[in-house]
């Protein structure tokens, strides 16, 4: 149950951790068309995120006392028994609690490490989806099944996007190599099996992450190939975020987004 | 603004079988970006399942200042409508 429960929020935060920073580009789009296509986006990731906190939410409300200090110590959230919903689950936890990649909530800075980020994240999810499809789980199942859709979508926006930068001027080439090179380094996560991720996989519900790693590396490298430009030759890998160790760019995040429901409790409009 | 990407005009076909239907225009810089810039802004509330853009520079338009030469001619012309025929009853679209 715990496992499963950390699973899911493995997955559910980094769709909304995602969507939350593309959305902050809302009204800021280089042209109307993109801010319109990353707006869409965005409400994509975030709905991703609502099934799944959903669902975690309802496994949530089953665990005893014990077994939820055991898991969580946001205080906002354990005030919860067994009424616990999505919103709970998004707004109530604190940093710690919080089991996204790194590199989803590095700051978007411009447009090149924003396609960067979107890049490296949406050629993993499309892998993941797919095997996610087959899962033991059937909402897990059923939400791989759906956000696999979304996700090819999103890989070809961003790849194309890679492509057209990398290959385009002699800035935008700098540019885009600067933004890969600097965030290559956060995407150890993406790959590395959580004490969840173990326990799902025997179980046939979640899938081996690490094995997904070289299919991403040649589908990643093709493109950038094709973009003209180079591959990060760095190994070495930032991690921590699914087990809660985050960078300092999650607190300002979580502040920002859950300011309101922490001010004022059940707002709604 | 010189650098602004080349405009496209957007059709889309909101079902398969009818035609594909001018719905508006976008910037965009190539034709590959056009239709996905066309599918984000046009198809986000289940309009199409099919999208032409056609660069805007190739669309050419009948000047409106010769509507009258173009047009008028057309307005006293009934017997052009076939509204003479007399239709069977098993005719129920027409």
């Amino acid at each position: 149950m715990k496992f499963l429960l950390n699973y899911i929020l493995q997955l559910a935060d980094n769709a909304l951790i995602h969507g939350h920073r593309l959305s902050e580009w809302c009204g800021h789009g280089p042209v109307l068309e993109q801010d319109i296509a990353l707006t869409n986006t965005a409400l994509d990731h975030i709905g991703q995120a609502r099934s799944l906190y959903q669902y975690a939410a309802d496994i949530y409300n089953q665990l005893d006392s014990a077994e939820r200090e055991n898991l969580f110590t946001s205080a906002a959230l354990l005030q919860f028994r067994d009424q616990a919903t999505e919103d709970a689950m998004a707004y109530l936890r604190d940093s710690w609690d919080f089991k996204n990649a790194l590199l989803l909530e590095l700051p978007n800075k411009d447009w090149a490490y924003t396609i960067a980020k979107c890049f490296l994240y949406d050629n993993f999810t499309v892998l993941l989806y797919s095997a996610l499809s087959g899962s033991a789980d059937a909402t897990i199942a059923a939400v791989a099944k759906k956000s696999l859709k979304e996700a090819s979508y999103h890989r070809k926006w961003s790849n194309e996007w890679v492509i057209r930068l990398g290959d385009g001027t002699p800035e935008s080439h700098e540019r885009m190599q600067q933004a890969l090179d600097d965030y290559w380094t956060y995407t150890g996560d993406l790959f590395k099996l959580s004490e969840a991720d173990r326990k799902m996989l025997e179980q046939h519900i979640g899938t081996d992450v690490s094995a997904l790693y070289a299919q991403w590396h040649s589908d990643i490298a093709a493109i950038l190939n094709t973009a003209t430009l180079t591959l990060p030759a760095n190994e070495w890998r930032q991690e921590g975020g699914k087990d809660g160790r985050h960078t300092e760019s999650l607190g300002y995040i979580l502040a920002e987004m859950q300011y309101l429901q922490r001010t004022y409790p059940n707002a709604q409009w | 603004m010189e650098n602004e990407w080349p405009l496209w005009e957007v059709f889309i076909r909101s079902k398969t079988g009818l035609d594909h239907k001018h719905v508006g225009s976008l910037h965009a810089a190539d034709a590959a970006m056009a239709i996905e810039n066309a599918r984000d802004v046009y198809t986000r509330r289940m309009e199409g399942v099919s999208i032409w853009v056609v660069d805007s520079r190739y669309i050419h338009a009948s000047n409106p200042d010769d509507a009258e030469a173009l047009y008028d001619p057309a307005n006293d012309k009934v017997y052009r409508h076939p509204t003479f025929y007399d239709l069977p009853d098993e005719l129920k679209h027409m």
